[in-house]
C-alpha cells in the first residue's frame, strides 16, 4: 500500500476534521441556496480500492450527475461532488422553481445544466474556501466541470494520480441529505474529497501533525 | 438448452479470462480503455480494465500489471497462452478512452484518456495484434460486454444506448 502505511489513527482524525470543516460549510450554502435543512453525516475517511471507491457512489454503473474539479496550489488535489439522478432533479427543480425539470435523459436543458453547475460551483466553493482558512493553504480550484453519466466514468479522473502511486486512494466522504427530499436513505449527495499522494506531507504539516507522530 | 451463463466481472485496474458459454463485463470506462483479446479458434477470451498508459510512470514500487496498457496487454497474452491460445490468432476490440469533462487547459489528466488510447493501440501493433473495431474518445462512459461465442462486443452508453461493434 506504499504511502498509506503511514497512516494512522491521528491522521485519519484530522483528515475527517477537515471533511467537517469543508462539507460543513457546504451544507451551510445548500441550506440557504434551498432554504431548507441539510442533514450532513459525520465525514468519514476511507482508505480504499478503486473499485471500493466507485461502490462508495452507488457502484461503477450508477448513472450521477458529477461536479468534478482540480485543486492547485499547496495541496493539489481532486474534489467530486456527487448526487445521484433523482436527487440531482429534485434538486434542479427547487432552484429554478420548475417541477417539469426532469434529468433522465438527453438532451438536457441548458437552464437546468446552468443550475447544477452553479450548485457545484457553490459547494465545491464553500467546501474548499473553508478548508484554504483552516489550514492556511493556498488552494485554487479550477471551475468545477459537471458531466451526467455513470461513476466509475466520472471518478477515475480523481483517481489517476493515485493510480500512478498505489492501488488505494484515500477518500473524505461526507453525505448530505436534505430533510424534505423523500428519497429512501441510500440516495444521498456526496462529497469526495481525493488530496494527491503528495499532498498529504504538506497538509499534515500546516496542522501541526508532525511525520513518525 | 438451460446452459447456464455467468458474468466474469473485471474491475478498475483489472483482468480475466471468460470460457463459453459465459461472458465478460466491464463497467464505468471513462478515460480508462477495456481490451478484448479473443481468438477465432477457441472460444476463449480476456479483458483488461487498464487506467494508465505505461507502467513505466508508476511511482510504486510493486506493478500491478492489469493497470498499464503495455504490461496488461503482455500478460492477458500470456494468460491466454496458457489455456492453449495460439498467439499469432489473437484478435482485439478495445472500447472507452472518453474525455468526461471540458477543461479549459489541457492539463495531462484531461489527456489520459487519448494517451491511453494511443498506448493500448502502440502495444498492441507492437505485438502484431489485429485490431478488428473500436469505440474510443468522446464524452461518454461506457460499459462493455463480450461473448468469446458471437465475438460480439455490446457497449451501453447513457448518451447513446446499445450498439455492438
Amino acid at each position: 500500500m506504499g504511502y498509506i502505511n503511514e497512516f494512522d489513527s491521528i491522521k485519519l482524525d484530522v483528515l475527517r476534521e477537515i471533511g467537517n470543516i469543508g462539507a460543513g460549510h457546504a451544507a451551510t450554502s445548500l441550506s440557504k441556496l434551498l432554504n431548507k435543512k441539510i442533514d450532513m453525516k459525520v465525514p468519514d475517511v476511507q482508505i480504499v480500492t478503486f473499485d471500493e471507491m466507485m461502490e462508495m457512489a452507488g457502484g461503477a454503473d450508477n448513472i450521477v450527475a458529477g461536479v468534478f474539479l482540480r485543486i492547485e496550489g499547496d495541496i493539489p488535489g481532486s474534489m467530486f461532488f456527487i448526487l445521484p439522478l433523482e436527487q440531482a432533479t429534485k434538486f434542479v427543480q427547487e432552484m429554478i422553481g420548475d417541477s417539469t425539470v426532469n434529468l433522465a435523459a438527453p438532451p438536457y436543458d441548458e437552464l437546468s445544466i446552468s443550475a447544477l453547475q452553479e450548485l457545484g460551483n457553490i459547494l465545491s466553493g464553500s467546501y474548499l474556501s473553508s478548508l484554504s482558512d483552516f489550514t492556511q493553504l493556498s488552494l485554487y480550484p479550477s471551475v468545477p466541470a459537471l458531466a451526467i453519466d455513470m461513476v466509475g466514468a466520472i471518478v477515475t479522473y480523481g483517481l489517476v494520480e493515485h493510480s500512478q502511486v498505489s492501488d488505494y486512494a484515500i477518500v473524505i466522504n461526507t453525505e448530505l441529505k436534505g430533510e424534505d427530499i423523500r428519497l429512501s436513505d441510500t440516495v444521498n449527495g456526496h462529497f469526495f474529497l481525493l488530496p494527491d499522494p503528495a499532498s498529504f506531507s504538506p497538509l499534515f504539516q500546516s496542522l501541526g501533525v508532525k511525520d513518525g507522530d | 438448452m438451460t446452459e447456464q451463463i455467468t458474468v466474469i466481472k473485471v474491475g478498475i485496474a483489472d483482468m480475466n479470462v471468460v470460457q463459453s458459454p459465459n461472458t465478460i463485463r466491464t463497467s464505468g470506462l471513462g478515460s480508462c480503455v477495456g481490451i478484448v483479446l479473443y481468438s477465432p479458434m477457441k472460444p476463449i477470451a480476456g479483458l483488461a480494465h487498464i487506467m494508465l498508459p505505461e507502467a513505466s510512470i508508476s511511482k510504486s514500487g510493486t506493478v500491478n500489471k492489469a493497470k498499464f496498457a503495455d504490461t496488461a496487454i503482455v500478460e492477458l497474452v500470456e494468460r491466454l497462452e496458457g489455456l492453449g491460445v495460439k498467439r499469432s490468432t489473437l484478435l482485439a476490440k478495445i472500447a472507452g478512452g472518453a474525455q468526461m469533462f471540458q477543461f479549459n487547459g489541457t492539463s495531462d489528466i484531461m489527456r489520459i484518456g487519448p494517451r491511453n488510447v494511443e498506448a493500448v493501440k502502440n502495444t498492441l501493433q507492437a505485438l502484431k495484434i489485429k485490431l478488428v473495431s473500436e469505440d474510443v474518445g468522446g464524452n461518454s462512459g461506457r460499459t462493455i460486454e463480450f461473448s468469446p461465442v458471437t465475438h460480439q462486443l455490446t457497449i451501453r452508453t447513457v448518451n447513446k444506448g446499445i450498439h455492438i461493434i
